[in-house]
């Protein structure tokens, strides 16, 4: 949406997070059309719903196409986009309540498909849109809307599922960080298979995890993100899995299996095995 | 005595050649001639259990399975008892003496089919004895066998002729067995053969083979009985540049996969019966609000939630038609034979382009597995239909107005939002009541787009009429062509478009003194939805998990007739 449409009301709060993955969205779209020639209508946006789903309306400059459908499906949305058109590039955004929890089911069979598209996923640690409840990356026995004697469920590290599950690039950004992220998903789109770029968005209202991702020297609060070091070999999963170990919030990319063929690859080479017949070659076999 | 048409119900174990010994028996009589409709039931497990099928072969189209069994063939005891009291009194039992025998039943004739399969060299010829004993019951001439089995067996492969030798052999011994008990049921007439091409195929073969003729491009399923073959079929055969089709996690990832394939530009459809059509509630909604192209195709089987998974029923209809929450009303074509079935399929892919969102095909597990002969139909009278495509530039408003407006498509100018959510005339979210208002008409104007102009009629001057939906319009037919024989007063009406339904048909229903529906389920689904369209229906219901039997049909709508005339006679 551009910015003249006054009948759209919907508004992120001051400070939200999801400004700035916007902002490195729409850098690492003009990237690429810069990169590859392809226009921005070459793009799908797959959008989950809550707060960071109305990126796909909030997105500014010239316009991507967008599909913001129901809760916890924009995986396989974004399935059904790609292998109808493998030329477009499909991005998901989408939060950890729509990913993580109503739509956890969808990451690993796109995992085990290498499904080619990229996932932008803003996590901010709680349900912002609904008001405050908890969601899977809530810290165990934090009090929320909905936990008002303290969650008991244990905090979900999502790295570490993707990684479990098989996603074959994942990575991991800041929404304060705004050019490094773009940079992480141009990373994301050009990865020949599913990508998931899981960035910390902190909500200022609910969950504002700014401080303690950045760290304040006054208050003795040290930065829960720290960089990934340059010499990390990202098609180690067992070296992914030790950043992982090490907690906090790595800044960088983590894992990279460049090796294995994305889901419209695969599909390409079965039609060599496949030996496709006619409708009429196929009506014609029930003749009798 | 002259017979038009006979029944053959085989009946065993799971994996004894049940299905194969009847649809053997439909191929053979089509081929030479006759036509033949199967109706199959399974248990719902891998391997064993009861199962039966049957098959009814006859010299004119054939309308349903047939109530009456002549001739049971019998795999094992339990077979016997559980069906001899289907056959009628001068009818056959043909029972696999290699597996038990049978004493105190006149109608019951023992047949080795294993052992004298064995003694051709030839295993897997059993069914072969079975048919050649069942071709001499009503005097069917040898050489039609052999031009059967002849035709059947020549592969163009090095075995052919041995393979042939064997079953002819085999059938032959089945016919000269049995010749010697002096059973017979009578001569059945020489067939009538059509002067068309015809094709042999199962209803979810004909479907999916419509499909595909319709110009489907993207497939997705969850296996989900009985609406699986169709995934399989199109796993094989939807398959090269531009074409796809996968097996999915969830019927949850169908809906949602076909709606993004649907937005991108193709032609998609899944296929789901009951419990997967219920998980599709919520994304059927989002294709009718963002308006995307797609159909989704619900073979029915009986009950709520697992219910009866290898059953048939016509229970889904009000689930069909309004699926999802919201002010939500699907277009429905429900299908009644395996031809409908090839030109449903067809029709459903139409009006999902024309009117741009989703379309329910109704079918149902009687339609889906039985075998029946159709006229080939002639692909060069197929129209591949495509939606209206948005050709302009940047800024378009993809919602505006208050009816269809051309869709753009992913990467050419006219990006918009595809928005589940209510939304403006760019597909960006509202709470307008305006907007609401707008979006809500112009959605449920589109269905006008779907209002055809054809159905069927009979006897239409009649105050009171049946009409069918789904497949119960064989065995409906067939009562039907009996009551008019004999003089019962009523008339004819039938179409396979349940929703919009053709609006001169709607007016003419609304005229009659009473619509009988005879349908398979408690509720009497469609008659209450004819009703709140102003039609006076009262449904004949079913809930047994089998189709509709002629004389039951008979007897229930002339009683109805009877006494719909004593009340306006005042007597």
């Amino acid at each position: 949406m551009s910015k003249k449409n006054e009948e759209y009301d919907f508004k992120w709060c001051p400070g939200c997070g999801d400004f700035g993955v916007r902002r490195a969205l729409e850098m690492a779209m003009i990237d690429r059309l810069e990169e590859t020639g392809l226009p921005i209508e070459n793009n799908v946006v797959v959008a989950g719903i809550g707060c960071s789903g109305n990126l796909v309306h909030l997105l500014e400059g010239r316009q991507p196409y967008g599909f913001h459908g129901i809760h916890g499906r924009s995986l396989p949305i974004s399935l059904g986009v790609k292998m109808a058109r493998p030329e477009l590039n499909v991005v998901v955004v989408a939060g950890d309540g729509d990913f993580l929890s109503i739509g956890a089911e969808h990451i690993g069979p796109q995992a085990a498909r290498n499904l080619n598209i990229c996932a932008v996923i803003m996590d901010n640690g709680v349900y912002g849109l609904t008001k405050g409840q908890s969601s899977p990356t809530t810290k165990l026995g934090e009090i929320t809307s909905s936990t008002p004697f303290g969650k008991i469920e244990s905090q979900l590290n999502p790295l570490e599922l993707y990684l479990t599950l098989g996603v074959s690039f994942i990575a991991s950004g800041f929404s304060g960080q705004v050019r490094p992220l773009a940079k992480l998903i141009t990373q994301g789109m050009e990865h020949k298979g599913f990508s998931i770029i899981h960035v910390q968005s902190p909500c200022t209202t609910y969950n504002d995890t700014f401080e303690l991702l950045k760290g304040n020297v006054q208050k003795g609060i040290e930065p829960g993100l720290w960089e990934i070091p340059e010499d990390h070999d990202t098609s180690d999963k067992a070296a992914a899995q030790q950043l992982i170990q090490q907690g906090g919030v790595p800044v960088g990319v983590l894992y990279n299996d460049t090796f294995r063929p994305s889901m419209d690859h695969q599909v390409e080479q079965m039609w060599a095995r496949a030996n496709p017949k006619t409708v009429q070659e196929l009506m014609d076999a029930f003749e009798f | 005595m002259e017979m038009r048409d006979f029944v053959v119900r085989f009946a065993g174990e799971g994996g004894q050649g049940v299905v194969t010994s009847a649809e053997g028996l439909a191929q053979a009589a089509t081929q030479v001639g006759y036509h033949a409709q199967t109706f199959a039931t399974f248990p719902s497990q891998i391997m064993g259990g009861p199962t039966w099928t049957q098959a009814r072969i006859a010299v004119d189209p054939v309308l349903s399975a047939g109530d009456d069994v002549d001739v049971l063939v019998a795999f094992n005891q339990d077979a016997y008892d559980e069906h001899n009291s289907d056959v009628r009194d001068e009818g056959v039992i043909i029972f696999n003496s290699n597996e038990f025998q049978l004493e105190g039943d006149s109608r019951g004739f023992g047949l080795p089919f294993d052992e004298l399969a064995r003694s051709t060299g030839n295993n897997r010829a059993a069914n072969m004895v079975i048919i050649g004993a069942l071709a001499h019951l009503v005097d069917m001439p040898q050489q039609y066998l052999e031009e059967f089995v002849t035709k059947r067996f020549t592969r163009g492969r090095s075995g052919d002729e041995e393979i042939i030798r064997s079953n002819i052999q085999a059938m032959t011994l089945g016919r000269e067995h049995i010749s010697e008990s002096g059973l017979a049921l009578g001569a059945l007439a020489a067939p009538n053969p059509p002067d068309f091409a015809q094709l042999m195929l199962k209803g979810n073969e004909a479907l999916a083979l419509g499909a595909l003729a319709g110009g489907l491009e993207f497939y997705v399923g969850y296996p989900i009985s009985p609406a699986t073959t169709i995934l399989l079929y199109m796993e094989r055969n939807l398959v090269g540049e531009g074409k796809f089709a996968h097996q999915v996690s969830s019927e949850i990832e169908s809906i949602t996969a076909i709606l993004g394939a649907g937005f991108a530009g193709k032609k998609a459809m899944t296929a789901t019966a009951g419990p997967g059509f219920s998980l599709m509630s919520e994304g059927l909604g989002l294709g009718w609000i963002a308006e995307i192209p797609l159909v989704v195709v619900d073979v029915q089987r009986g009950g709520p939630a697992t219910g009866l998974p290898t059953k048939t029923e016509q229970s889904d209809l009000m689930a069909c038609m309004f699926p999802a929450h919201g002010d939500v009303r699907m277009p429905i074509i429900a299908v009644g034979t395996v031809e409908e079935c090839f030109y449903g399929a067809i029709k459903a892919l139409t009006w999902s382009e024309r009117y741009q969102g989703p379309v329910i095909l109704m079918t149902e597990m009687a339609l889906a597995e039985r075998v029946q002969n159709i006229a080939k139909p002639d692909l060069s009278q197929v129209e591949d239909q495509r939606r209206q495509v948005y050709e302009g530039t940047n800024g378009y408003h993809r919602y505006a107005g208050f009816e269809l407006s051309p869709m753009p498509l992913p990467g050419n100018p006219g990006a918009y939002v595809a928005n589940g959510s209510e939304h403006d005339d760019m597909g960006d979210t509202t709470h307008l009541a305006s907007r609401h208002i707008q979006m809500t008409e112009r959605r449920f104007s589109k269905l006008k787009l779907l209002e055809e102009d054809e159905y069927e009629t009979d006897n239409v001057d009649e105050s009171i009429v049946m009409m069918p939906w789904g497949g119960s319009k064989g065995p409906a037919l067939e009562a039907y062509n009996q009551m008019k024989a004999s003089g019962v007063p009523v008339g004819w009406y039938y179409t396979m478009y349940l929703n919009p339904l053709p609006p001169k048909m709607l007016e003419e229903l609304k005229k009659k003194d009473l619509v009988i529906v005879p349908e398979l389920n408690y509720q009497g689904q469609f008659a209450s939805i004819l009703r709140s369209q102003g039609v006076k229906a009262e449904a004949i219901t079913q809930y047994t998990g089998l189709p509709f039997k002629v004389r039951d049909l008979v007897k229930r709508i002339t009683e109805v007739t009877e006494a719909v005339r004593k009340e306006a006679a005042g007597v």
